[in-house]
Protein backbone atom coordinates (compact mmCIF):
# COMPACT_ATOMS: atom_id res chain seq x y z
CA UNK A 1 0.00 0.00 0.00
CA UNK A 2 1.64 3.56 -1.08
CA UNK A 3 2.89 5.46 2.08
CA UNK A 4 1.25 8.70 1.09
CA UNK A 5 -0.70 8.86 3.89
CA UNK A 6 1.99 8.26 5.82
CA UNK A 7 2.46 11.38 8.21
CA UNK A 8 -0.01 12.59 7.08
CA UNK A 9 -2.22 14.31 10.15
CA UNK A 10 1.36 15.54 11.96
CA UNK A 11 1.38 17.98 8.83
CA UNK A 12 -1.79 19.29 9.94
CA UNK A 13 -1.82 18.76 14.18
CA UNK A 14 -1.76 21.88 15.70
CA UNK A 15 1.97 22.59 16.62
CA UNK A 16 1.35 22.01 20.98
CA UNK A 17 4.72 19.75 21.44
CA UNK A 18 7.64 21.87 21.46
CA UNK A 19 8.92 19.30 18.24
CA UNK A 20 12.64 17.78 17.79
CA UNK A 21 15.57 19.34 19.42
CA UNK A 22 17.98 21.30 17.28
CA UNK A 23 20.26 18.22 16.50
CA UNK A 24 17.12 16.28 16.01
CA UNK A 25 16.30 18.73 13.45
CA UNK A 26 19.54 18.48 11.68
CA UNK A 27 20.03 14.67 11.35
CA UNK A 28 15.75 14.85 9.89
CA UNK A 29 17.02 17.36 7.27
CA UNK A 30 19.63 15.66 6.30
CA UNK A 31 17.44 12.11 6.75
CA UNK A 32 15.00 13.97 4.48
CA UNK A 33 17.70 15.12 1.92
CA UNK A 34 19.54 11.80 1.53
CA UNK A 35 15.95 10.13 0.66
CA UNK A 36 14.97 12.74 -2.10
CA UNK A 37 17.93 12.37 -3.93
CA UNK A 38 18.17 8.46 -3.75
CA UNK A 39 14.41 8.54 -5.17
CA UNK A 40 15.35 10.93 -7.88
CA UNK A 41 18.06 8.78 -8.23
CA UNK A 42 15.92 5.87 -8.84
CA UNK A 43 13.49 8.69 -10.61
CA UNK A 44 16.77 9.48 -13.04
CA UNK A 45 17.68 5.45 -13.62
CA UNK A 46 14.12 4.56 -14.86
CA UNK A 47 13.77 7.61 -17.38
CA UNK A 48 17.59 6.63 -18.65
CA UNK A 49 16.61 3.14 -19.28
CA UNK A 50 13.54 3.83 -21.00
CA UNK A 51 15.30 6.07 -23.18
CA UNK A 52 17.91 3.40 -24.04
CA UNK A 53 16.51 0.34 -24.40
CA UNK A 54 13.33 2.01 -26.02
CA UNK A 55 10.21 0.18 -23.98
CA UNK A 56 8.58 -0.15 -20.64
CA UNK A 57 9.90 -3.92 -20.23
CA UNK A 58 11.95 -5.06 -17.75
CA UNK A 59 12.89 -1.47 -16.82
CA UNK A 60 12.92 -3.13 -12.74
CA UNK A 61 16.30 -4.00 -13.58
CA UNK A 62 17.93 -1.29 -13.83
CA UNK A 63 16.54 0.78 -10.54
CA UNK A 64 16.66 -2.93 -8.63
CA UNK A 65 19.20 -1.96 -6.23
CA UNK A 66 18.55 1.85 -4.80
CA UNK A 67 14.78 0.80 -4.84
CA UNK A 68 16.01 -2.32 -2.39
CA UNK A 69 18.47 0.11 -0.45
CA UNK A 70 16.11 3.30 -0.16
CA UNK A 71 13.08 1.85 0.59
CA UNK A 72 14.22 -0.32 3.04
CA UNK A 73 16.28 2.63 4.63
CA UNK A 74 12.93 3.81 5.57
CA UNK A 75 12.80 1.65 8.31
CA UNK A 76 14.40 4.68 9.92
CA UNK A 77 11.28 6.33 10.31
CA UNK A 78 9.85 3.89 12.26
CA UNK A 79 12.54 4.56 14.74
CA UNK A 80 12.04 8.49 14.18
CA UNK A 81 8.33 7.64 15.58
CA UNK A 82 9.59 5.42 18.78
CA UNK A 83 12.04 7.76 19.61
CA UNK A 84 9.26 11.29 19.47
CA UNK A 85 11.63 12.98 16.66
CA UNK A 86 8.98 12.45 14.59
CA UNK A 87 5.07 12.95 16.22
CA UNK A 88 3.10 10.22 13.92
CA UNK A 89 2.27 7.09 15.48
CA UNK A 90 5.19 4.26 15.54
CA UNK A 91 1.81 1.51 14.58
CA UNK A 92 0.93 3.62 11.56
CA UNK A 93 4.06 4.07 10.19
CA UNK A 94 5.17 0.98 10.93
CA UNK A 95 2.27 -0.96 9.09
CA UNK A 96 3.50 1.40 5.98
CA UNK A 97 6.89 1.29 6.13
CA UNK A 98 6.67 -2.54 6.39
CA UNK A 99 3.95 -3.28 3.85
CA UNK A 100 6.25 -1.37 1.24
CA UNK A 101 9.26 -3.27 2.93
CA UNK A 102 7.18 -6.46 1.99
CA UNK A 103 6.76 -5.95 -1.84
CA UNK A 104 10.07 -5.02 -2.19
CA UNK A 105 11.81 -8.09 -0.81
CA UNK A 106 8.93 -10.65 -0.37
CA UNK A 107 7.46 -10.24 -3.37
CA UNK A 108 9.29 -8.49 -5.99
CA UNK A 109 12.88 -9.98 -4.72
CA UNK A 110 11.66 -13.52 -3.78
CA UNK A 111 9.51 -14.15 -6.67
CA UNK A 112 11.82 -13.52 -9.86
CA UNK A 113 9.23 -14.65 -12.46
CA UNK A 114 6.95 -11.14 -11.54
CA UNK A 115 10.33 -8.85 -11.85
CA UNK A 116 9.77 -8.57 -15.70
CA UNK A 117 5.83 -7.98 -15.25
CA UNK A 118 4.76 -4.69 -16.43
CA UNK A 119 2.69 -4.15 -12.84
CA UNK A 120 5.95 -3.54 -10.79
CA UNK A 121 7.04 -0.48 -13.22
CA UNK A 122 3.61 1.03 -12.43
CA UNK A 123 4.01 1.06 -8.70
CA UNK A 124 7.59 1.56 -8.78
CA UNK A 125 6.66 4.77 -11.04
CA UNK A 126 4.11 5.85 -8.58
CA UNK A 127 5.59 5.24 -5.38
CA UNK A 128 9.19 7.00 -7.27
CA UNK A 129 6.95 10.47 -7.60
CA UNK A 130 5.11 10.24 -4.32
CA UNK A 131 8.38 10.02 -2.27
CA UNK A 132 10.11 12.41 -3.93
CA UNK A 133 7.53 14.69 -3.28
CA UNK A 134 6.91 13.59 0.32
CA UNK A 135 10.93 13.59 1.21
CA UNK A 136 11.13 17.31 -0.43
CA UNK A 137 7.73 18.07 1.90
CA UNK A 138 9.19 17.02 5.03
CA UNK A 139 12.99 18.70 4.17
CA UNK A 140 11.38 22.03 3.49
CA UNK A 141 8.84 21.79 6.35
CA UNK A 142 11.44 21.32 9.08
CA UNK A 143 13.61 24.22 7.17
CA UNK A 144 10.32 26.43 7.92
CA UNK A 145 10.44 27.33 3.88
CA UNK A 146 7.53 24.91 2.56
CA UNK A 147 6.60 26.33 -1.13
CA UNK A 148 3.12 26.12 -1.86
CA UNK A 149 3.78 24.26 -4.82
CA UNK A 150 5.41 20.94 -2.75
CA UNK A 151 2.45 21.17 0.02
CA UNK A 152 -0.16 21.23 -2.76
CA UNK A 153 1.57 18.28 -4.84
CA UNK A 154 2.23 16.69 -1.94
CA UNK A 155 -1.68 16.63 -1.04
CA UNK A 156 -3.16 16.47 -4.15
CA UNK A 157 -0.86 13.68 -6.60
CA UNK A 158 -1.79 10.97 -4.44
CA UNK A 159 -4.91 11.24 -6.18
CA UNK A 160 -3.90 9.77 -8.84
CA UNK A 161 -0.60 7.74 -7.95
CA UNK A 162 -2.20 6.05 -4.78
CA UNK A 163 -4.69 4.19 -6.89
CA UNK A 164 -2.18 3.74 -9.37
CA UNK A 165 0.51 2.26 -7.02
CA UNK A 166 -2.32 -0.03 -5.03
CA UNK A 167 -3.09 -1.60 -8.59
CA UNK A 168 0.88 -2.39 -9.33
CA UNK A 169 1.02 -3.82 -6.02
CA UNK A 170 -2.08 -5.70 -6.23
CA UNK A 171 -1.43 -7.09 -9.97
CA UNK A 172 2.16 -7.50 -8.99
CA UNK A 173 1.11 -10.12 -5.79
CA UNK A 174 -1.30 -11.81 -8.16
CA UNK A 175 1.24 -12.61 -10.72
CA UNK A 176 3.74 -14.37 -7.81
CA UNK A 177 0.68 -16.62 -6.67
CA UNK A 178 1.18 -19.40 -9.16
CA UNK A 179 5.07 -19.62 -8.74
CA UNK A 180 4.44 -19.43 -5.15
CA UNK A 181 2.53 -22.23 -5.10
CA UNK A 182 4.17 -24.49 -6.92
CA UNK A 183 7.36 -23.93 -5.79
CA UNK A 184 6.55 -24.21 -1.61
CA UNK A 185 8.32 -20.50 -1.45
CA UNK A 186 8.09 -19.41 2.62
CA UNK A 187 5.67 -22.62 3.61
CA UNK A 188 5.95 -24.67 6.15
CA UNK A 189 4.37 -28.36 6.25
CA UNK A 190 3.25 -30.51 8.60
CA UNK A 191 4.09 -32.43 10.63
CA UNK A 192 7.31 -30.85 12.76
CA UNK A 193 8.98 -30.36 15.58
CA UNK A 194 7.72 -26.83 15.93
CA UNK A 195 3.88 -28.20 15.01
CA UNK A 196 3.55 -25.12 13.01
CA UNK A 197 2.39 -24.72 9.28
CA UNK A 198 2.44 -21.57 7.03
CA UNK A 199 0.61 -21.46 3.53
CA UNK A 200 2.45 -18.24 1.78
CA UNK A 201 -0.07 -18.87 -1.04
CA UNK A 202 -2.77 -18.13 1.02
CA UNK A 203 -1.13 -15.53 3.16
CA UNK A 204 -0.33 -13.85 -0.13
CA UNK A 205 -4.46 -13.77 -1.41
CA UNK A 206 -5.57 -12.66 2.35
CA UNK A 207 -2.78 -9.65 1.88
CA UNK A 208 -4.03 -8.81 -1.73
CA UNK A 209 -8.20 -9.19 0.13
CA UNK A 210 -6.93 -6.62 2.83
CA UNK A 211 -6.35 -4.17 0.47
CA UNK A 212 -10.55 -4.07 0.47
CA UNK A 213 -11.25 -2.65 3.95
CA UNK A 214 -7.45 -0.67 4.04
CA UNK A 215 -6.98 1.16 1.12
CA UNK A 216 -10.55 3.61 1.05
CA UNK A 217 -9.84 4.23 4.76
CA UNK A 218 -6.38 5.62 3.82
CA UNK A 219 -7.75 7.37 0.69
CA UNK A 220 -10.45 9.14 2.23
CA UNK A 221 -8.15 10.19 5.26
CA UNK A 222 -5.76 11.71 2.63
CA UNK A 223 -8.66 13.14 1.50
CA UNK A 224 -10.03 14.48 4.47
CA UNK A 225 -6.43 15.78 4.97
CA UNK A 226 -6.34 17.70 1.82
CA UNK A 227 -9.40 19.38 2.27
CA UNK A 228 -7.69 20.58 6.08
CA UNK A 229 -4.30 21.42 4.44
CA UNK A 230 -5.30 23.27 1.02
CA UNK A 231 -9.26 24.46 2.20
CA UNK A 232 -8.17 27.69 3.32
CA UNK A 233 -6.17 28.57 0.23
CA UNK A 234 -6.71 32.24 0.55
CA UNK A 235 -5.10 32.45 4.16
CA UNK A 236 -2.28 30.00 4.34
CA UNK A 237 -0.98 30.17 0.85
CA UNK A 238 2.02 33.18 2.64
CA UNK A 239 2.06 31.54 5.13
CA UNK A 240 5.31 28.74 6.27
CA UNK B 1 -29.87 23.01 54.04
CA UNK B 2 -28.36 25.16 51.62
CA UNK B 3 -28.71 23.60 48.32
CA UNK B 4 -26.47 23.33 45.35
CA UNK B 5 -27.13 24.21 42.04
CA UNK B 6 -25.79 21.61 39.40
CA UNK B 7 -25.31 22.05 35.67
CA UNK B 8 -23.82 20.17 32.97
CA UNK B 9 -22.36 21.02 29.59
CA UNK B 10 -21.05 19.31 27.02
CA UNK B 11 -17.37 19.09 26.92
CA UNK B 12 -16.74 19.44 23.49
CA UNK B 13 -19.64 21.99 22.23
CA UNK B 14 -20.16 23.21 25.35
CA UNK B 15 -24.24 23.33 25.23
CA UNK B 16 -25.85 23.42 28.40
CA UNK B 17 -27.31 19.92 28.84
CA UNK B 18 -29.01 19.79 31.78
CA UNK B 19 -29.79 22.34 34.99
CA UNK B 20 -30.59 20.86 38.58
CA UNK B 21 -31.67 22.70 41.40
CA UNK B 22 -32.20 21.87 44.58
CA UNK B 23 -28.96 19.06 44.95
CA UNK B 24 -28.25 18.25 48.69
CA UNK B 25 -24.32 19.49 49.24
CA UNK B 26 -23.70 16.08 50.43
CA UNK B 27 -24.88 14.56 47.12
CA UNK B 28 -22.23 12.26 45.59
CA UNK B 29 -21.77 12.04 41.89
CA UNK B 30 -23.16 8.79 41.26
CA UNK B 31 -26.75 10.41 42.48
CA UNK B 32 -25.93 13.23 40.16
CA UNK B 33 -25.25 10.87 37.39
CA UNK B 34 -28.92 9.59 38.21
CA UNK B 35 -30.29 12.82 38.07
CA UNK B 36 -28.67 13.57 34.67
CA UNK B 37 -29.88 9.80 32.95
CA UNK B 38 -33.46 10.93 33.88
CA UNK B 39 -33.29 13.95 31.95
CA UNK B 40 -31.29 11.92 29.15
CA UNK B 41 -32.69 8.77 29.22
CA UNK B 42 -30.33 7.39 26.58
CA UNK B 43 -27.24 8.34 28.69
CA UNK B 44 -27.40 5.45 31.93
CA UNK B 45 -25.05 6.51 34.59
CA UNK B 46 -22.48 4.25 33.45
CA UNK B 47 -21.61 5.48 29.94
CA UNK B 48 -21.32 9.49 31.79
CA UNK B 49 -17.83 11.07 32.19
CA UNK B 50 -18.76 13.74 33.97
CA UNK B 51 -15.43 16.18 35.14
CA UNK B 52 -14.78 19.87 36.29
CA UNK B 53 -13.01 20.24 33.51
CA UNK B 54 -13.58 19.87 30.11
CA UNK B 55 -10.12 17.80 29.24
CA UNK B 56 -9.73 16.83 32.97
CA UNK B 57 -10.30 13.38 34.43
CA UNK B 58 -13.63 11.92 35.42
CA UNK B 59 -15.05 12.43 38.53
CA UNK B 60 -15.45 9.33 40.62
CA UNK B 61 -19.02 8.10 41.57
CA UNK B 62 -18.05 8.33 45.03
CA UNK B 63 -16.84 12.32 44.98
CA UNK B 64 -19.40 14.85 47.15
CA UNK B 65 -20.26 17.67 45.44
CA UNK B 66 -19.82 20.10 48.53
CA UNK B 67 -16.14 18.57 48.72
CA UNK B 68 -15.19 19.24 45.13
CA UNK B 69 -13.73 22.80 44.30
CA UNK B 70 -17.04 24.50 43.13
CA UNK B 71 -19.24 27.37 44.16
CA UNK B 72 -23.12 26.92 44.76
CA UNK B 73 -23.94 26.58 41.45
CA UNK B 74 -21.35 23.56 39.95
CA UNK B 75 -20.53 23.53 36.83
CA UNK B 76 -19.52 20.04 35.21
CA UNK B 77 -18.63 18.48 32.13
CA UNK B 78 -20.15 15.48 30.06
CA UNK B 79 -18.62 13.14 28.04
CA UNK B 80 -20.21 9.95 26.56
CA UNK B 81 -18.31 6.86 26.90
CA UNK B 82 -20.17 4.86 25.01
CA UNK B 83 -22.69 1.99 24.57
CA UNK B 84 -21.17 0.04 27.75
CA UNK B 85 -21.08 -3.55 28.88
CA UNK B 86 -20.08 -5.12 32.07
CA UNK B 87 -16.78 -6.54 32.89
CA UNK B 88 -18.33 -9.80 34.01
CA UNK B 89 -20.33 -9.97 30.78
CA UNK B 90 -17.12 -9.56 28.86
CA UNK B 91 -15.10 -11.75 31.27
CA UNK B 92 -17.06 -14.67 31.05
CA UNK B 93 -18.07 -14.56 26.87
CA UNK B 94 -13.76 -13.94 26.38
CA UNK B 95 -13.49 -17.13 28.62
CA UNK B 96 -16.51 -19.15 27.49
CA UNK B 97 -15.29 -18.82 23.72
CA UNK B 98 -11.38 -20.34 24.27
CA UNK B 99 -13.02 -23.12 26.47
CA UNK B 100 -15.67 -24.53 23.75
CA UNK B 101 -13.26 -23.64 20.53
CA UNK B 102 -10.51 -25.88 21.77
CA UNK B 103 -12.49 -29.02 22.74
CA UNK B 104 -14.48 -28.61 19.06
CA UNK B 105 -11.02 -29.24 17.89
CA UNK B 106 -10.10 -31.78 20.43
CA UNK B 107 -12.79 -33.95 19.44
CA UNK B 108 -12.24 -33.15 15.98
CA UNK B 109 -15.57 -32.13 14.59
CA UNK B 110 -16.04 -32.39 11.19
CA UNK B 111 -15.11 -29.94 8.98
CA UNK B 112 -11.63 -28.61 10.60
CA UNK B 113 -9.26 -31.85 9.60
CA UNK B 114 -9.44 -34.29 7.08
CA UNK B 115 -12.86 -36.40 6.89
CA UNK B 116 -11.21 -39.32 7.99
CA UNK B 117 -10.51 -37.89 11.49
CA UNK B 118 -13.91 -37.00 12.31
CA UNK B 119 -14.55 -37.47 15.83
CA UNK B 120 -11.32 -39.88 16.09
CA UNK B 121 -8.74 -39.24 19.36
CA UNK B 122 -5.17 -38.28 19.63
CA UNK B 123 -2.60 -41.41 20.25
CA UNK B 124 -0.43 -39.07 22.08
CA UNK B 125 -1.52 -38.93 25.92
CA UNK B 126 0.02 -35.47 25.99
CA UNK B 127 -2.48 -34.08 23.72
CA UNK B 128 -5.29 -35.35 26.21
CA UNK B 129 -3.36 -33.95 29.07
CA UNK B 130 -2.56 -30.73 27.06
CA UNK B 131 -6.84 -30.40 26.80
CA UNK B 132 -7.12 -30.82 30.55
CA UNK B 133 -5.32 -28.38 31.45
CA UNK B 134 -6.10 -25.56 28.49
CA UNK B 135 -9.63 -26.57 29.96
CA UNK B 136 -9.21 -26.22 33.55
CA UNK B 137 -7.24 -23.12 33.17
CA UNK B 138 -10.46 -21.14 31.41
CA UNK B 139 -12.86 -23.13 33.58
CA UNK B 140 -10.58 -21.51 36.17
CA UNK B 141 -10.55 -18.24 34.96
CA UNK B 142 -14.59 -18.64 34.46
CA UNK B 143 -14.95 -19.13 38.24
CA UNK B 144 -12.76 -16.83 39.90
CA UNK B 145 -15.03 -13.99 37.26
CA UNK B 146 -18.16 -15.46 39.19
CA UNK B 147 -16.53 -15.88 42.47
CA UNK B 148 -13.22 -13.98 43.21
CA UNK B 149 -12.64 -10.91 41.25
CA UNK B 150 -13.85 -7.28 42.90
CA UNK B 151 -13.72 -4.97 39.82
CA UNK B 152 -12.67 -1.34 40.37
CA UNK B 153 -14.83 -0.45 37.10
CA UNK B 154 -18.47 -1.73 36.41
CA UNK B 155 -18.41 -1.69 32.79
CA UNK B 156 -15.88 -1.53 29.53
CA UNK B 157 -16.90 -0.02 26.31
CA UNK B 158 -19.20 -2.12 24.10
CA UNK B 159 -16.54 -2.63 21.54
CA UNK B 160 -13.89 -4.10 23.50
CA UNK B 161 -15.79 -7.60 23.42
CA UNK B 162 -15.41 -7.51 19.93
CA UNK B 163 -12.47 -6.71 20.43
CA UNK B 164 -11.18 -8.59 23.17
CA UNK B 165 -13.23 -12.12 22.18
CA UNK B 166 -11.43 -11.99 18.96
CA UNK B 167 -8.01 -12.21 20.37
CA UNK B 168 -9.11 -15.18 23.05
CA UNK B 169 -11.34 -16.93 20.88
CA UNK B 170 -8.84 -16.42 17.67
CA UNK B 171 -5.60 -17.49 19.40
CA UNK B 172 -7.56 -20.75 21.19
CA UNK B 173 -8.62 -21.61 17.49
CA UNK B 174 -4.77 -21.23 16.07
CA UNK B 175 -3.19 -23.32 19.10
CA UNK B 176 -5.96 -25.91 19.22
CA UNK B 177 -5.84 -26.56 15.76
CA UNK B 178 -2.46 -28.01 16.15
CA UNK B 179 -2.05 -28.98 19.26
CA UNK B 180 -5.02 -31.71 18.54
CA UNK B 181 -3.85 -32.07 14.71
CA UNK B 182 -3.45 -35.85 13.35
CA UNK B 183 0.15 -35.23 12.27
CA UNK B 184 0.60 -33.40 15.71
CA UNK B 185 4.57 -34.29 17.21
CA UNK B 186 4.67 -34.71 20.78
CA UNK B 187 8.03 -33.06 22.29
CA UNK B 188 11.33 -34.33 21.80
CA UNK B 189 12.44 -35.04 25.14
CA UNK B 190 8.87 -36.67 26.39
CA UNK B 191 7.62 -37.61 28.88
CA UNK B 192 10.64 -35.39 31.13
CA UNK B 193 9.63 -32.64 28.98
CA UNK B 194 5.64 -33.04 29.73
CA UNK B 195 6.53 -33.85 33.26
CA UNK B 196 8.27 -30.43 34.30
CA UNK B 197 6.05 -28.41 32.06
CA UNK B 198 2.63 -29.88 33.86
CA UNK B 199 4.45 -29.14 37.15
CA UNK B 200 5.38 -25.51 36.17
CA UNK B 201 1.89 -24.98 34.88
CA UNK B 202 0.01 -26.00 38.24
CA UNK B 203 2.65 -24.65 40.47
CA UNK B 204 1.75 -21.20 38.42
CA UNK B 205 -2.14 -21.85 38.81
CA UNK B 206 -2.06 -22.31 42.34
CA UNK B 207 0.12 -18.96 42.22
CA UNK B 208 -2.27 -17.25 40.44
CA UNK B 209 -5.53 -18.17 42.51
CA UNK B 210 -3.43 -17.25 45.59
CA UNK B 211 -2.81 -13.93 44.10
CA UNK B 212 -6.28 -13.43 42.95
CA UNK B 213 -7.16 -14.30 46.63
CA UNK B 214 -4.94 -12.09 48.07
CA UNK B 215 -6.22 -9.19 46.21
CA UNK B 216 -9.75 -10.02 46.64
CA UNK B 217 -9.14 -10.03 50.44
CA UNK B 218 -7.48 -6.75 50.49
CA UNK B 219 -11.06 -5.62 49.41
CA UNK B 220 -13.94 -5.41 51.54
CA UNK B 221 -16.87 -6.58 49.48
CA UNK B 222 -18.97 -4.05 47.12
CA UNK B 223 -16.15 -0.96 48.09
CA UNK B 224 -13.29 0.37 45.48
CA UNK B 225 -10.61 0.89 48.21
CA UNK B 226 -7.13 0.00 47.06
CA UNK B 227 -4.38 -0.89 49.13
CA UNK B 228 -0.69 -1.88 48.84
CA UNK B 229 -0.88 -6.27 48.46
CA UNK B 230 1.51 -7.84 50.74
CA UNK B 231 3.27 -11.38 51.25
CA UNK B 232 0.73 -13.28 53.51
CA UNK B 233 0.47 -16.79 54.94
CA UNK B 234 0.16 -18.68 52.04
CA UNK B 235 3.91 -18.75 50.10
CA UNK B 236 2.68 -18.45 46.73
CA UNK B 237 1.86 -15.02 47.77
CA UNK B 238 5.80 -14.28 49.24
CA UNK B 239 6.33 -13.32 45.45
CA UNK B 240 4.97 -10.05 46.52
CA UNK B 241 8.09 -8.94 47.95
CA UNK B 242 9.65 -8.73 44.59
CA UNK B 243 6.85 -8.33 42.05
CA UNK B 244 4.10 -5.72 41.78
CA UNK B 245 1.42 -7.83 39.77
CA UNK B 246 2.49 -12.08 40.43
CA UNK B 247 -0.73 -12.41 39.18
CA UNK B 248 0.44 -11.59 34.97
CA UNK B 249 3.62 -13.41 36.37
CA UNK B 250 1.95 -16.49 36.97
CA UNK B 251 -0.04 -16.24 34.32
CA UNK B 252 3.20 -15.98 32.16
CA UNK B 253 4.77 -18.82 33.92
CA UNK B 254 1.51 -21.00 33.00
CA UNK B 255 1.28 -20.50 29.62
CA UNK B 256 5.14 -20.99 29.06
CA UNK B 257 4.06 -24.52 30.77
CA UNK B 258 1.64 -25.16 28.53
CA UNK B 259 4.31 -24.10 25.61
CA UNK B 260 6.67 -26.17 26.48
CA UNK B 261 4.29 -29.08 27.27
CA UNK B 262 2.85 -28.62 23.27
CA UNK B 263 5.91 -27.90 21.92
CA UNK B 264 3.82 -25.76 19.76
CA UNK B 265 5.11 -22.46 18.07
CA UNK B 266 1.59 -21.08 18.15
CA UNK B 267 1.37 -21.26 21.87
CA UNK B 268 4.76 -20.00 22.12
CA UNK B 269 3.39 -16.91 20.30
CA UNK B 270 0.22 -16.32 21.63
CA UNK B 271 2.55 -16.29 25.51
CA UNK B 272 4.87 -13.90 23.43
CA UNK B 273 2.10 -11.52 22.98
CA UNK B 274 0.05 -12.05 26.24
CA UNK B 275 3.45 -11.51 27.95
CA UNK B 276 3.66 -8.02 26.04
CA UNK B 277 0.78 -6.51 26.88
CA UNK B 278 0.34 -7.90 30.70
CA UNK B 279 4.00 -6.24 31.03
CA UNK B 280 2.42 -3.43 29.82
CA UNK B 281 -0.61 -3.64 32.22
CA UNK B 282 1.93 -4.33 35.19
CA UNK B 283 3.99 -0.97 34.40
CA UNK B 284 0.50 0.58 34.55
CA UNK B 285 -0.40 -0.39 37.72
CA UNK B 286 3.29 -0.56 39.47
CA UNK B 287 3.11 3.30 38.09
CA UNK B 288 0.12 3.97 40.27
CA UNK B 289 1.42 2.15 43.34
CA UNK B 290 3.73 4.15 43.05
CA UNK B 291 2.09 8.07 42.46
CA UNK B 292 -0.95 6.16 44.94
CA UNK B 293 1.44 5.51 47.67
CA UNK B 294 4.69 7.03 49.56
CA UNK B 295 5.83 4.00 51.46
CA UNK B 296 5.32 2.07 48.15
CA UNK B 297 8.25 -1.30 48.84
CA UNK B 298 11.38 0.28 46.84
CA UNK B 299 12.56 -3.16 45.64
CA UNK B 300 9.16 -4.21 43.71
CA UNK B 301 9.45 -4.67 40.06
CA UNK B 302 6.26 -4.66 37.81
CA UNK B 303 6.34 -8.16 36.40
CA UNK B 304 9.46 -9.99 36.41
CA UNK B 305 11.59 -9.65 39.53
CA UNK B 306 14.52 -7.20 38.88
CA UNK B 307 14.69 -7.98 35.52
CA UNK B 308 10.99 -6.00 34.72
Amino acid sequence: IAGTSKAAHSDVAPKKKKGPGALATAYLVIYNVVMTAGWLVIAVGLVRAYLARGSYHGLYYSIEKPLKFFQTGAILEILHCAVGIVPSSVVLTGFQVMSRVFLTWAVTHSVREVQSEDSVLLFVTAWTVTEIIRYSFYTFSLLNHLPYLIKWARYTFFIVLYPMGVTGELLTIYAALPYVQKTGLYSVTLPNKYNFSFDYHTFLILTMISYIPLFPQLYFHMMRQRKKVLGHVEDYSKVE
Amino acid sequence: IRHSYVEILDAKTKDKLCFLDKVEPNATIGEIKSMFHKSHPQWYPARQSIRLDPKGKSLKDEDVLQNLPVGTTATFYFRDLGAQISWVTVFLTEYTGPLLIYLMFYFRVPFIYAPKYDFTTSKHWVVHLACMCHSFHYVKRLLETLFVHRFSHGTMPLRNIFKNCSYYWGFAAWMAYYINHPLYTPPIYGEQQIRLALIIFLFCQIGNFSIHIALRNLRPPGSKTRKIPYPTKNPFTWIFLLVSCPNYTYELGSWLGFTLMTQCVPVAFFTLVGFIQMTVWAKGKHRSYLKEFRDYPPLRSPILPFIL
